[in-house]
């Protein structure tokens, strides 16, 4: 009898606590860091994946609203799952899209635009990850949600979902 | 590209064998009375098909095949060979290949060691046994698969994190994982063992040799991690409550406590419910940890990535594992009552009871401080952060009473001791210490109550133990050397708290500064060009209170585009202290800021953990030669 409720309650505990894990399991993937959100974009120089031009941080970021700065990577298999998500996004006329692609291979990289469709405006390199490192990124994917006074807003940690769709649709209003 | 392909259809091939092996063991399991002998073949083929498969992973990261995006995520053709070969096991992939491999060869090893045992618990261990490989088989093949293939093949791959380009970190987790899979076995064996009530002094006699191996190969697995942490990370400590952390202490602090009720289990027969216990919750723990570290809710270095796909995977198979071993505990397990003898209190078997209390409370600590920020979080939302007081505080005044037992409870008999018996050098032992720490802290001014009771307690277990090496006993040696070094291991941590210094000043090239324990000059800088940074290397001459002169020089990386400036330290070891220097540079001024600490015992703390390690192996050999 006494054992019998004992093994209720340690299996109700178990539920409980796997729930509770499936739940932090979900809320780890996207989380936002509450420090940058004061910080403003760092100003950088790159080559831009199509016409391999040195070009300054400065001369894309002007001129819109809202700015989406996707951290991607054609050897990344989470990023291929979110490219329909940033496919849709890029038909929302109030942001303008940046890609910078993370230690890639020019040719991959581009080989997988052609496949997948192209959702920037501009797509920038990062071939030693140095410049992901100075917007303080953990990894790819990664996606900055940037106003139009360049400053950080929210920023999306691993690949987005439909909600995170959802979320950025709102916010960009 | 071709051991690529070998490792990942040999692979798939190792799969099938668990499926003939536990359709084969099912058939043999009521009919003869032998075991079929080509479980043995197959558990056998298995073994060597994972074992192909982790070796064409490492060639092709030998022959840096970056068609393998594995390798290419983790590899380069311009690393050292040893690199490439560490980066095998380096990334999430390829550890869990190994896991995989370590699971097959312990159960081959087991099947083959336990000749003496009865057959149908050798055939359910091996059952519950291949229920885990298969379950980390499939994690592998569907959601870590490290044959992945990618095209186009790119010329060139990512490297390694040069944080993990590093000899200790190389050797650390294949012997933590060989510590976890031990644990594996442990707990199929128990399991196996409640089903078929075979919780006897044959089996604690035997399966204690397991969890000896597995108790070994944690320790120092624990042990190269926090020596790692020292020396790489630079944060000046050896151990820092990190969630990470945490997670390899819990099953090794419940291994602990398993590997001395155990014991009493041989001797007695009973606590045969909470040895059973223990042995479900070593293998529990250790996969949450797995689950943990993995699935990237916690976030750390050892982090590999934030798939949460690999989480909901593991979670799953955890929580299958959890409810397959309480069904069987619950439904199979009885105590048996009849044989339950009395116990004594001034008896060896009380002293492990209590010390287990101690134990499963410091395990309590641990796990609420490492799971409770996790639930506080999504049922809340508020985020909190257990940093090293909450450990501190709840832990070191139970380490007392803790100690005390452990000096007095080798001394006392089992079953029952006669106290008159009791040898008046322990009373001698209990006054020496209590004068020693009230003199040794009362002349460096640190005499508060908690300080003294500690250390007295500490270093009470310490004449204990020494004077028990003059005993002419040598059957107690493992465990007369494993109480010695934990006594060590918490003097050499007390003193390091106790004694060391630490001074942050600004300092311009060519300046001296003294304090009341030496003097630091500031010699030169020198800079160097290297690859895609600038070093910066500090020239320090320091001389401490005894008129010794050291040379440090830390380094300060600035790496261009953008500007990302790291600090290296510079460490010296000596005997009684380490020296540890690190700098920085300020903006917009032409001084450094310079942190020098001197940090006492550091040393021994290595060298008294590897002695609990020591202990253990000693043990070790002796139950493998009394067979």
């Amino acid at each position: 009898m006494k054992n019998k409720f004992l093994l209720t309650f340690i299996i109700f505990f178990a539920i409980f606590s796997f729930f509770i894990f499936l739940k932090a399991l979900n809320n780890s993937n996207v989380y936002i860091a509450d420090n940058i959100f004061k910080e403003n974009l760092v100003n950088f120089k790159s080559q831009e994946l199509f016409s391999t031009k040195e070009i300054l941080s400065e001369e894309i970021f002007k001129d819109s609203e809202f700015y989406i700065l996707n951290i991607w990577a054609s050897w990344c298999a989470p990023c291929r799952k979110e490219h329909p998500i940033l496919m849709k996004l890029s038909q929302n006329s109030q942001v303008k899209m940046i890609g910078l692609n993370y230690k890639d291979n020019f040719d991959s990289a581009r080989n997988f635009i052609y496949k997948f469709g192209n959702p920037y405006s501009n797509i920038m390199t990062d071939k030693d990850g140095v410049i992901s490192i100075g917007l303080g990124a953990y990894g790819v994917p990664e996606t900055f949600i940037i106003d139009k006074n360049k400053k950080i807003i929210k920023k999306f940690i691993g690949p987005l979902s439909k909600k995170n769709l959802d979320q950025i649709i709102l916010l960009v209003k | 590209m071709l051991a690529s392909q070998i490792g990942y259809y040999s692979l798939v091939l190792g799969l099938f064998f668990s499926i003939f092996i536990i359709s084969i063991s099912i058939k043999n399991f009521n009919n003869n009375q032998i075991i079929d002998n080509r479980i043995f073949s197959l558990s056998f083929l298995q073994l060597l098909f994972v074992l192909i498969s982790f070796i064409g992973l490492i060639i092709s990261f030998i022959n840096s095949d970056f068609s393998n995006v594995t390798v290419f995520n983790n590899s380069h053709t311009t690393k050292p060979l040893f690199y490439k070969i560490s980066g095998t096991w380096g990334n999430h992939e390829g550890s869990l290949l190994l896991w995989l491999l370590v699971l097959t060869i312990f159960i081959f090893l087991f099947l083959v060691k336990s000749k003496k045992q009865p057959k149908k618990y050798r055939i359910l261990t091996l059952l519950f046994q291949q229920i885990i490989i298969i379950g980390f088989f499939l994690f592998v093949l569907k959601t870590s698969n490290p044959f992945n293939y990618l095209f186009p093949i790119p010329s060139e791959g990512l490297g390694l994190n040069p944080i993990l380009q590093d000899p200790i970190l190389a050797i650390h987790p294949p012997i933590l994982y060989l510590g976890y899979v031990g644990s594996s076995i442990i707990f199929s064996s128990s399991l196996a063992a409640v089903v078929l009530k075979y919780v006897s002094k044959e089996w604690a006699k035997h399966i204690k040799i397991w969890i000896l191996i597995a108790w070994i190969f944690l320790t120092i697995g624990i042990l190269l991690g926090s020596i790692w942490a020292y020396y790489e990370l630079g944060w000046g400590g050896f151990w820092f409550w990190d969630p990470v952390e945490n997670v390899s202490l819990m099953p090794w602090l419940c291994l602990t406590a398993l590997l001395h009720c155990i014991l009493v289990l041989e001797k007695k027969l009973i606590l045969t419910s909470w040895v059973i216990i223990l042995s479900i919750s070593t293998f529990t723990l250790s996969m949450s940890g797995t689950f943990l570290v993995r699935s990237g809710i916690l976030n750390s270095v050892h982090t590999f990535a934030n798939d949460s796909e690999r989480g909901i995977f593991i979670l799953i198979f955890l929580f299958i594992l959890i409810f397959i071993s309480l069904i069987i505990f619950f439904f199979f397990h009885n105590e048996q009552k009849k044989i339950q003898s009395k116990i004594n209190l001034f008896s060896k078997e009380t002293a492990i009871i209590f010390n287990n209390w101690f134990m499963m409370y410091f395990l309590s600590v641990v796990l609420i401080g490492t799971v409770y920020p996790i639930f506080l979080d999504v049922l809340t939302g508020v985020k909190i952060s257990v940093g090293p007081p909450f450990y501190h505080k709840l832990i070191i005044p139970f380490l007392i009473p803790f100690l005390i037992i452990m000096s007095i409870g080798p001394n006392l008999s089992w079953i029952k001791t006669n106290l008159k018996k009791i040898n008046i050098s322990l009373i001698f032992f209990f006054i020496i210490s209590l004068v020693i720490s009230f003199v040794i802290l009362k002349k460096n001014n640190q005499s508060t109550l908690i300080n003294t009771v500690l250390l007295f307690a500490s270093l009470y277990l310490f004449f204990v133990t020494v004077r028990d090496f003059f005993n002419k006993n040598f059957k107690s040696y493992s465990q007369k050397i494993g109480h010695f070094g934990f006594s060590l291991l918490i003097l050499s941590i007390f003193f390091n708290s106790l004694f060391s210094s630490e001074i942050i000043i600004n300092l311009k090239v060519g300046e001296i500064y003294a304090f009341e324990k030496g003097i630091i000059k500031f010699k030169k800088v020198e800079t160097f060009n290297i690859k895609n940074y600038k070093s910066i290397v500090g020239h320090f001459e320091i001389e401490d209170d005894k008129k010794n002169l050291i040379e440090l020089k830390p380094e300060v990386r600035i790496y261009n585009q953008p500007v990302t400036i790291t600090s290296e330290a510079d460490i010296k070891t000596t005997l009684f202290s380490d020296k540890f220097l690190v700098m920085n540079v300020v903006k917009d001024h032409d001084f450094f800021n310079v942190r020098y600490q001197s940090k006492a015992f550091m040393i021994w703390i290595w060298i008294s953990t590897l002695l609990l390690a020591v202990g253990g192996i000693f043990s070790l050999i002796r139950r493998l030669n009394e067979k």
